[in-house]
């Protein structure tokens, strides 16, 4: 269980560009959500996710996580709190390492949250592992482990990043649009992908995305976000029966007349 | 006979200056941080060296064994400063954040003293240089043990220790720290979320980088038998080119233990030009000059390369989406539509292209011009 309590992060603090991000927002992850995130450009969905892993550091607030007993991790550096977070990004350039092997990239993944010591840097029983977790994504990459990641494509990279992100089984997966760079095809198997990896592992997951479909589509949870705050949070059979119609109404109503911008009504 | 005895100088001073390259290499190719501290911890790798030897010098002058003794003590704590010189820039970027170029000039002016004030130790005053005529050196000494030339003993010195050095260098990369920095300098964010505490990678890369390179600061003093507060200057420039050199011999797929012989192959071409440079006579104050130019020079190529494959991948447009000999069953639609948005965009800076390519080809002419 992961727990945000009152957090508030404002950027630019003092200066004309002041944004406030996030304003007092709470929100409680239970083990085994899969909590789809949805919401307008600025409503501070990034910056929820980066405060949870630990790229930002709130003004107010306090994060919590269930590790064997409830830990503070407000103030933890977040190449610490990758031992518990697994991660992928937008770009699908920044989840991996370009100049380094398929199966390198796995194996620095393998190491997440441990000591990296004097010992050689990939074991033998290690690339079996990878072969068969590589077997998995369906991408042929098990017979290409030692291929420069930089040769892959972007779609393949992501479900690397996706694969790597997994591989030590995280407190909570953050995926943030994680398949918006990609074409509508390869997004469609990354997410199938996502979902196949989430449910088999059964893995704590926030995904933030922009097509109110597979918002609706994916996670047993789903919170719409809007000025730095949670404005609606569904679960269970009322989120099942959604329609894209229903969350465009509810986005008008609480917008004050401002409508949903572009991205969101072709998605 | 002149141009064998240059031939061997000329790999001799490369020999030695490879350790220095090798160095840069870590810092400005594998941590992808362009470090200036090394135009000083060369300096003090000569100078901790030095002053190590004189103030022994009762013992080192008892024999050749005593000698070679401790100019092995003096080579090692030499890397030892040097590393410290290291983790000062280290800290200087990572805890207070100070730009990288600037945290090495930082401590490279800092070193400016310090050199003169370790070779000044037992003597009472800073001194911008010391002489090592009277004391021998570890080639001296190794000489009076196997009487076989100086060259002769500074080449088969200068080998063993590069070999040393890479395979040091081989193995570290390969192991989980190693490989962590690697990360670290590929992909800081991918670093970070892979569990890897980036700011102990990138001090620990510094600190070994700097170690390696006054490392090669003792042996050069040693070499020339002295140490100067200056013998650093236009070091940076001189790796940077090395590892330029090296990298024109083997481009493309090449292991890591190839990549790194490449960058001391380079170092050794590199001085083995200079030292014809001298002997035909070209005044040794141009010599930093031509330095710089064959490095722009260099650094421009892979401009001007980029720009001769755009050239032949358009004239070949006709043969479909096969991109870079990659040919993966699995490749997906993405890649038809990214290259056609790098033609485009390669279109759009044809002309940015070509003015470069212009300028960069004048300055060619002329290099060849003059030499």
């Amino acid at each position: 269980m992961l727990e945000l309590q009152g957090i508030h992060k404002t950027f630019n603090i003092g200066t004309v560009n002041e944004k406030k991000a996030l304003v007092d927002l709470n929100l409680k992850i239970n083990d085994g959500d899969f909590i789809t995130v949805i919401g307008g450009n600025g409503a501070g969905k990034s910056t929820m996710l980066n405060i949870i892993a630990g790229v930002f550091t709130p003004e107010e607030g306090k994060i919590t996580i269930d590790n064997n007993g409830i830990v503070d991790i407000t103030k933890m550096p977040e190449y610490k709190r990758a031992a518990m977070i697994g991660r992928v990004f937008q770009d699908p350039m920044v989840g991996t390492a370009a100049n380094m092997s398929i199966e390198e990239n796995l194996a620095l993944a393998n190491r997440r949250g441990k000591r990296r010591g004097l010992r050689w840097n990939i074991t033998k029983e290690e690339k079996e592992l990878f072969r068969e977790k590589l077997k998995m994504l369906d991408l042929n990459l098990e017979d290409r482990m030692t291929t420069k990641v930089g040769l892959l494509s972007g779609g393949q990279r992501q479900a690397l990043t996706l694969l790597m992100a997994s591989l030590i089984k995280p407190k909570v997966l953050l995926l943030d649009e994680h398949t918006a760079a990609l074409d509508p095809k390869t997004a469609s198997k990354v997410l199938s992908l996502t979902n196949e990896i989430t449910s088999k592992d059964k893995i704590t997951t926030v995904m933030i995305t922009h097509n109110m479909k597979d918002a609706i589509t994916y996670g047993n949870r789903l919170i719409m976000m809007m000025n730095g705050n949670i404005i609606y949070d569904v679960s269970g059979e009322e989120k099942k029966n959604l329609t894209v119609q229903d969350l465009l109404l509810k986005f008008e109503q609480n917008s004050d007349g401002e409508f949903a911008n572009d991205r969101m009504l072709l998605s | 006979m002149v141009v064998l005895e240059t031939l061997l100088s000329g790999t001799n001073q490369g020999l030695l200056w490879a350790i220095m390259a090798i160095g840069v290499y870590i810092s400005y190719r594998i941590l992808d941080f362009a470090d200036l501290t090394v135009e000083g911890s060369f300096a003090t790798g000569g100078a901790t060296a030095a002053i190590m030897m004189t103030l022994c010098k009762d013992f080192v002058t008892k024999g050749p064994g005593q000698g070679m003794l401790i100019a092995i003590i003096a080579m090692l704590l030499a890397t030892i400063v040097g590393g410290l010189a290291g983790l000062v820039t280290g800290l200087l970027n990572t805890k207070l954040k100070i730009a990288p170029i600037l945290a090495g000039i930082l401590t490279m002016t800092g070193l400016y003293s310090i050199n003169m004030l370790i070779m000044g130790i037992g003597s009472g005053s800073a001194k911008s240089n010391l002489g090592l005529g009277s004391v021998g050196t570890l080639f001296t000494k190794i000489e009076e043990f196997m009487p076989i030339g100086r060259n002769w003993v500074i080449f088969i010195v200068g080998f063993l220790a590069v070999a040393i050095v890479i395979g040091i260098i081989y193995w570290f990369f390969g192991t989980e720290t190693g490989s962590a920095m690697r990360a670290t300098g590929n992909n800081e964010k991918m670093a970070k979320a892979q569990g890897i505490n980036t700011q102990s990678s990138k001090i620990l890369g510094l600190v070994l980088s700097n170690a390696f390179v006054a490392l090669s600061g003792a042996m050069i003093a040693f070499q020339q038998n002295n140490a100067t507060n200056t013998m650093g200057v236009g070091s940076i420039v001189a790796g940077l080119a090395a590892i330029i050199i090296g990298e024109g011999i083997i481009s493309g797929k090449f292991p890591f233990w190839a990549r790194l012989i490449s960058v001391a192959l380079g170092s050794v071409i590199y001085r083995i030009i200079i030292s014809f440079i001298y002997l035909v006579g070209i005044n040794a104050e141009y010599v930093k000059l031509l330095t710089a130019i064959l490095v722009v020079v260099a650094l421009s190529i892979p401009l001007i390369k980029d720009k001769i494959n755009k050239v032949s991948h358009k004239s070949k447009k006709g043969d479909g989406n096969t991109p870079t000999g990659d040919g993966g069953a699995a490749k997906e639609e993405k890649i038809a539509t990214d290259s056609d948005v790098s033609q485009e965009l390669s279109e759009a800076t044809a002309t940015q292209d070509k003015q470069a390519e212009q300028a960069v080809s004048g300055e060619d002419a002329s290099l060849v011009g003059e030499v």
